[in-house]
């Protein structure tokens, strides 16, 4: 630690601390717009000036000096810093008015108003007037994609989002052309960007130069409610803050989690608000006499839904729960399910074969935060750039780092890092393990190597086969054992550790998803409950009564006999777990659309008609019931490790491995899921991604 | 300074690629910097493309951007940062750049300039009407005791005034390559009329040489 | 009075044979290979010893810069890179090296490079300066075509001398924004600390030298530090190259003492000042970047760093702009704040915006068309630029302004003044 007076408080500080960040933990507030702390330091604003004692008779730049490279007074005493004196006044005076002389003053137009540091900080440090008399610059507007508008006349030039897309995205897609005052920010000729990450820029920027399209001119920041809630787009479960005017929701924005997504989230995560509104099944509906869809009373269409479940033995019944289902309506399916002897229920809709062993088996034992100490990482059938965008974004920061080969096995992807391509399938792997391509070695040689094992193993038909040679190649190399377990699945579904920690997977004697499918086209199952499930093959269900419980007018709904709508994850308090094992809650940033109910209320309303009421008429007791269960629940934002033995016990997979390559689980990243579906500006951006597809295969 | 932006897409070439002379070039001037470093090569790739073209396109700044593992955004910054580069086409003959700096204005570039605006075109970077000439000020070339001075591709011209450069501007009319250099009958930067310093034969007799290491000289 | 013999530059103008050969007739490449076995501490405390001061502008102790560089090699390579992006308005001295007297300059990279524990170095010579550049290129070709350079050379240390060049930057006459360049990026001066020594090209200790100051580095060694220290005076030693331009009845460059007196050297080199000593109006005497220095002070001051720093101004790159009553004053300064914008990298706030807002108000005032109060806030800009910047560029920009104001006032009011008067004419 090192000594420094700040303002004449002393303090201790990491010797390579900023000054700013000295200042900061005096308690000393020190403007800036460039400075980030997640980014390199770019010491241009100039905004952050604070004058050092016995230094040179100028202010300094707080971001870009750190408390070491500060020389001690003749007596060896502390170095002074000092955020108020005449000196830093005049500095934060003088930038400020040369932020503002070229900039629009067009508030009362501008989205960013009311959040904007631009207008915040004049208002602290700046002066009462201008003095600018000459004609104020304009700079053309840039198309840089379906997320982001630009006004660049309000731009500061900070460079925060040229050093986001380069340094964090991994894309470089924007850069500072041009020269002195005419100097502009902009993506290659105004190409639309590429990252799954743009949308932060956003976030970034200080001023309305960069704000979000979808939002224009949508809401004003003080005309919203604030819901602190967690993503489902995918298994990571990124933070975030749900906006709602009124009924609506109207934006997503990250929350600040470190040891999950940082302050990033997905573009799907941010821009999928729309699809919350359109497709939306608002009320109940019985498919009539003529094979029409009507609408229909709860009491009727949980009366038909009851009777048939009554009429039907449970051996003859199936249930399939989608990927974006909680925990609460995960535990009470299963409950209910439990109750009427149901053995075929599965929420693993794409097949996956995890869930039979211990829990060490299906998390990322390795945990996100934990990707920043490996020193060498493997990943096995996954593409996490599109099945996890900001876990891949955490994996690029550790290779930023350096000193972190990575090897991958399966689809040869822009990951956005450069890593060393081992095969695409099984025989590579066989070819690794055997050592004769130096990448075990690598993995032997590290401290902390990691191995990310993907959905595109695990839904394979093979995959116990496959499971067992990755599990046996993570204790060859050290990366799991009972110091450490380094072996991580990477989840797809925003709560399959949820639905198996909870053991949503068939009961003895009972059915898997892809049997239970089998079995509705031969007949052998005849009714089959569907829990927003819609990523499954529906083309045999012709035979089936099907009872779809969801959100949206997509697949599943399409099938249905009956549909029962349901509260999409903004509109419930839900319990999520992401795919290291976090249990998180979501609050309720909205109420349900139209005749919509939160599903665990609809499941309950439903057993109670089915004579095997539910033991809990609130979501406390439902919380109870389950905690009391399963015990992982218990700790919100808590991770309860899980033993290494159970990977151990992987290896005991049986079978043989096919020659297919690994593919990832995920074709298009942008319309995984019924809500993204029906995002119009998802469409868009996947419109985009595959013509850039397209372009670059030509 | 001004905005700078590519040339429009009707005068954009297809495709970009260096000669053969200038490909065993680039070999050649990428063995000047370390193993990964070979972004270093983008100024000299970008100037012998201009050398070898006229200007920098589009389909250069692709090119030399994936030859040298570059992002095009970077390139972009790099052609749009650096004022030599012309990002349009110039005059086929000759693009004159005249020094419009301080020294140079303080001894007559104004009539230069003047000049340019009349004979060649209203304005910085317009073609001339055959296409020959073109014309724009540029910031100071360091030639500044032998102002005002022009530039024209790789040559200077200095020491001019409004007559001589005129008579410049007619030679390459007529399709002569002026001779560079001052153009009032100096070598360079000597003062008019004779050198007023290194005039000591002792200087290149060997007279005045000292070597305190190897106690060689006088 | 500089004697012939005592001036380092001996083919300044390229009269003499410029090759290899006639260089070395001269006395260069003499005895390199003993300069460079009495060992880089020795060679260090020559050039410390010798007082050189930095001949780009700053006037650094060149010796003490050398010494900086780490003593131990860490892994990482070491490199000399020789700043020849010579763009400062009235510099013009760097370019007579080069296409004229280049092997000093060679000469010296091989021996600071030794100094400095460099195997590799690069001249960064401004894109303008093409025949510079392949003058300078030949003379590199003979140089390793007889082994003086080369991996095996005769000297017995490996290096490699390479030449880049830039593309129209003047800011990359700034040693880190030189260092951007050179790695393929925007020139764009980098935030200090690190310096250069620590972390230079590609994150490798790396020493930045003016052209000058590396070039007369070989004649420092072979007569002595004592000898360079012996001329001009304390702490302003040595020789230098001037550059005088504008209003004088001849231009020239040539190689004086440190502290020659103005009117010396005007009267010596450049035939005296246009319609006389009583026709000059203000000098700016270390190029673009140094306020002016009106002509009762200028005449008898000894052209040195101190005494020009203690007239408020400054020796810069020796680079002399005479300007006679002939001139518009507000119309020479105007244009170089027209420099300074066209040439601000814009990357920070100060600088971007403070260049194009001088430069603006100062175009009004050649034109007269301001309030008088509008002086007092051109000047308080001008101070809200200085020392706020990431580089130099910020205050070089401000500086001419500030000697403006501070020595020709009267003549800005005047303007003001007349303009309203033309109006109301005008209007009436």
């Amino acid at each position: 630690m090192a000594k420094i007076k700040i303002d004449g408080t002393e303090i201790d500080v990491a010797p390579e601390a900023t000054l700013l960040q000295a200042c900061e933990a005096a308690g000393a507030e020190v403007p800036r717009f460039c400075f980030h702390e997640r980014l390199s330091v770019a010491g241009n604003c100039r905004m952050c000036l604070v004058e050092v004692k016995g230094g040179p008779p100028k202010p300094t730049a707080s971001c870009a000096m750190a408390v070491k490279d500060l020389r001690p007074g003749p007596n060896g005493e502390p170095p002074e810093v000092f955020t108020t004196t005449p000196m830093v006044k005049r500095a934060r005076e003088g930038v400020m008015e040369f932020l503002l002389i070229n900039h629009p003053l067009d508030c009362p137009i501008c989205d960013q108003g009311g959040e904007c540091d631009l207008q915040d900080q004049a208002m602290a440090f700046g002066g009462d007037s201008s003095r600018f008399a000459e004609n104020k610059r304009a700079v053309e507007d840039k198309d840089i994609g379906p997320l982001v508008k630009t006004v660049m006349t309000r731009c500061i030039q900070c460079t925060r989002c040229v050093r986001f897309t380069a340094e964090v995205a991994g894309t470089a897609d924007m850069g500072l052309i041009s020269r002195g005052e005419d100097v502009e920010i902009t993506t290659y000729l105004e190409t639309a960007m590429a990252s799954e990450l743009q949308g932060n820029i956003v976030d970034l920027c200080p001023v309305g130069a960069l704000t979000s399209k979808p939002y224009e001119f949508k809401a004003r920041p003080w005309e919203l409610t604030k819901t602190e809630s967690i993503d489902v787009m995918d298994a990571l479960g990124s933070n975030i803050r749900v906006d709602a005017r009124g009924r609506e929701v109207v934006r997503i924005l990250p929350r600040l989690n470190e040891d999950v997504n940082e302050e990033w989230i997905s573009d799907k995560t941010r821009h999928v608000v729309d699809g919350l509104k359109t497709q939306r099944l608002d009320r109940p509906y019985v498919r009539d006499a003529h094979g029409k869809l009507a609408a229909a009373s709860w009491p009727q269409a949980l009366g038909v839904v009851a009777e048939k479940i009554k009429a039907t033995a449970p051996e003859k019944i199936g249930i399939i729960v989608g990927d974006l289902a909680s925990a609460e309506e995960l535990f009470a399916i299963k409950t209910l399910a439990a109750s009427l002897g149901i053995a075929s229920i599965d929420a693993r809709a794409d097949g996956s074969r995890l869930g039979t062993g211990g829990r060490g088996s299906w998390l990322f034992n390795a945990t996100i935060a934990g990707i920043d100490q490996a020193d060498a990482i493997l990943l096995v059938g996954t593409n996490p750039r599109k099945e996890a965008a900001v876990l891949n974004a955490r994996i690029r920061k550790r290779w930023r780092k350096g000193g972190c080969p990575i090897g991958v096995l399966g689809e040869e992807a822009d990951l956005t890092y450069a890593y060393n391509y081992l095969g695409e399938g099984p025989s590579s792997l066989d070819w690794l393990a055997s050592g004769q391509n130096g990448f075990l070695d690598v993995l032997k040689n590290a401290s902390k190597p990691l191995i990310i094992v993907g959905n595109g193993v695990t839904t394979r038909p093979d995959g116990a086969a496959v499971m067992a040679k990755v599990a046996e190649i993570g204790f060859a190399v050290g990366a799991v054992g009972p110091e450490w377990n380094h072996f991580s699945v990477l989840h797809t579904a925003a709560n399959r550790v949820a639905a198996l920690d909870l053991g949503v997977i068939p009961a003895a004697g009972g059915k898997s998803t892809n049997e239970i499918l089998a079995a509705c086209a031969t007949g052998e199952i005849e009714t089959l409950i569907l829990i927003g499930a819609d990523e499954i093959d529906t083309s045999n269900l012709g035979k089936t009564f099907v009872v779809y419980l969801g959100t949206h007018g997509d697949k599943g709904a399409h099938t249905a006999s009956v549909i029962l709508p349901g509260a999409a994850y903004t509109e419930k308090s839900g319990t999520w777990v992401n795919t290291e094992g976090r249990v998180q809650v979501g609050a309720r940033a909205a109420f349900p659309v139209g005749e919509a109910r939160e599903d665990w209320a609809i499941l309950r309303a439903l057993s109670a008609l089915v004579g095997k009421t539910l033991p809990f008429d609130s979501l406390g007791g439902l919380r109870a019931a389950m905690v009391a269960a399963h015990p992982t629940f218990a700790g919100v934002d808590e991770i309860v490790p899980a033993s290494h033995e159970d990977v151990a016990a992987l290896t005991s997979g049986a079978g043989a491995m096919s020659g297919a390559g690994f593919v990832s689980p995920i074709g298009d990243f942008y319309l995984t899921n019924p809500i993204a579906r029906a995002s119009a500006t998802m469409a868009e951006c996947s419109a985009l991604a595959t013509a850039r597809m397209r372009d670059a295969a030509e | 300074m001004s905005v700078r932006r590519l040339a429009p897409a009707e005068v954009q070439p297809a495709s970009f690629a260096f000669s053969p002379e200038n490909e065993t070039w680039a070999q050649m001037v990428l063995t000047r910097y370390p193993a990964g470093k070979q972004a270093s090569a983008v100024i000299p790739f970008l100037m012998r493309a201009q050398d070898q073209e006229g200007w920098v396109s589009k389909a250069a700044i692709e090119t030399i951007a994936d030859r040298l593992g570059m992002k095009h955004i970077r390139v972009l910054e790099v052609a749009t940062f650096y004022t030599q580069f012309q990002l349009g086409p110039v005059g086929s003959v000759a693009h004159v750049q005249v020094c419009g700096t301080t020294p140079c204005m303080l001894r007559g570039s104004d009539e230069i300039l003047h000049v340019c605006k009349n004979r060649i075109a209203p304005h910085a970077h317009e073609l001339s009407a055959d296409g020959k000439f073109s014309w724009e000020e540029v910031e100071c070339l360091g030639a500044c005791v032998n102002a005002p001075m022009v530039a024209v591709f790789s040559d200077t011209y200095e020491d001019l005034t409004k007559e001589s450069f005129e008579a410049l501007l007619d030679g390459f009319e007529r399709g002569e390559t002026p001779k560079p250099g001052p153009q009032n009958g100096r070598t360079g930067c000597e003062a008019e009329g004779g050198a007023t310093t290194l005039n000591d034969p002792g200087l290149y007799d060997g007279t005045y040489r000292v070597n305190i290491v190897t106690g060689g000289g006088k | 009075m500089l004697h012939d013999k005592d001036r380092i530059f001996t083919n300044i103008y390229g009269f003499q044979d410029k090759s290899l050969k006639g260089a070395m007739s001269r006395g260069l490449w003499d005895g390199t290979k003993q300069i460079l076995e009495m060992g880089r501490d020795w060679i260090i405390d020559q050039m410390k010893a010798s007082g050189l001061r930095g001949r780009g502008g700053a006037g650094f102790p060149t010796g003490l810069k050398w010494s900086f560089m780490p003593k131990v090699n860490d892994g990482r390579p070491h490199y000399l890179v020789v700043n020849a992006d010579e763009s400062e308005p009235g510099t013009c001295k760097d370019r007579e090296i080069l296409r004229n007297d280049p092997h000093h300059l060679i000469e010296g990279c091989l021996i600071a490079s030794f100094a400095m524990g460099a195997h590799v170095a690069y001249i960064y010579v401004r894109g303008e300066f093409i025949r510079e550049r392949e003058a300078l290129q030949r003379a590199i070709d003979e140089c390793y075509a007889a082994n003086l350079l080369g991996p095996n050379n005769v000297h017995g240390y490996p290096f490699d001398l390479y030449v880049h060049h830039g593309a129209g930057a003047y800011i990359c006459g700034e040693e880190t924004a030189l260092l951007e360049s050179l790695e393929g990026k925007k020139g764009q001066p980098r935030l200090k600390p690190p310096f250069p020594a620590n972390v230079g090209l590609y994150g490798c200790p790396t020493t930045v030298n003016n052209v000058e100051s590396i070039a007369v580095a070989p004649t420092i060694l072979r007569r002595g530090g004592a000898w360079f220290a012996g001329l001009g005076k304390p702490n302003n030693t040595g020789t230098k190259l001037f550059c005088v331009s504008g209003h004088v009845n001849k231009p020239a460059t040539f190689e004086e003492e440190m502290g020659i007196p103005f009117r010396e050297m005007i009267e010596k080199h450049c035939g005296g000042i246009r319609g006389g000593w009583d026709n000059l109006l203000a000098v700016i005497p270390g190029g673009s970047s140094v306020p002016m220095v009106p002509a009762a002070q200028m005449i008898d001051a000894p052209m040195d760093f101190d005494t020009l720093r203690g007239l408020g101004s400054g020796l810069g790159t020796a680079a002399v702009i005479v300007m006679d009553k002939s001139t518009d004053v507000i119309r020479a300064i105007a244009r170089l704040s027209y420099f300074y914008r066209h040439e601000s990298c814009g990357q920070c706030t100060p600088c971007r915006e403070g260049t194009g807002w001088m430069w603006r108000v100062m175009e009004r005032l050649v034109k007269g068309e301001a309030e008088v109060k509008e002086i007092d806030m051109l000047f308080q800009v001008t101070k809200q630029v200085e020392g706020h910047t990431i580089c130099a560029l910020g205050d070089a920009a401000a500086w001419p302004i500030q000697g403006l104001i501070k020595h020709f006032r009267p003549v800005i009011e005047e303007r003001i003044a007349a303009r309203k008067g033309t109006a109301r004419v005008a209007a009436e």
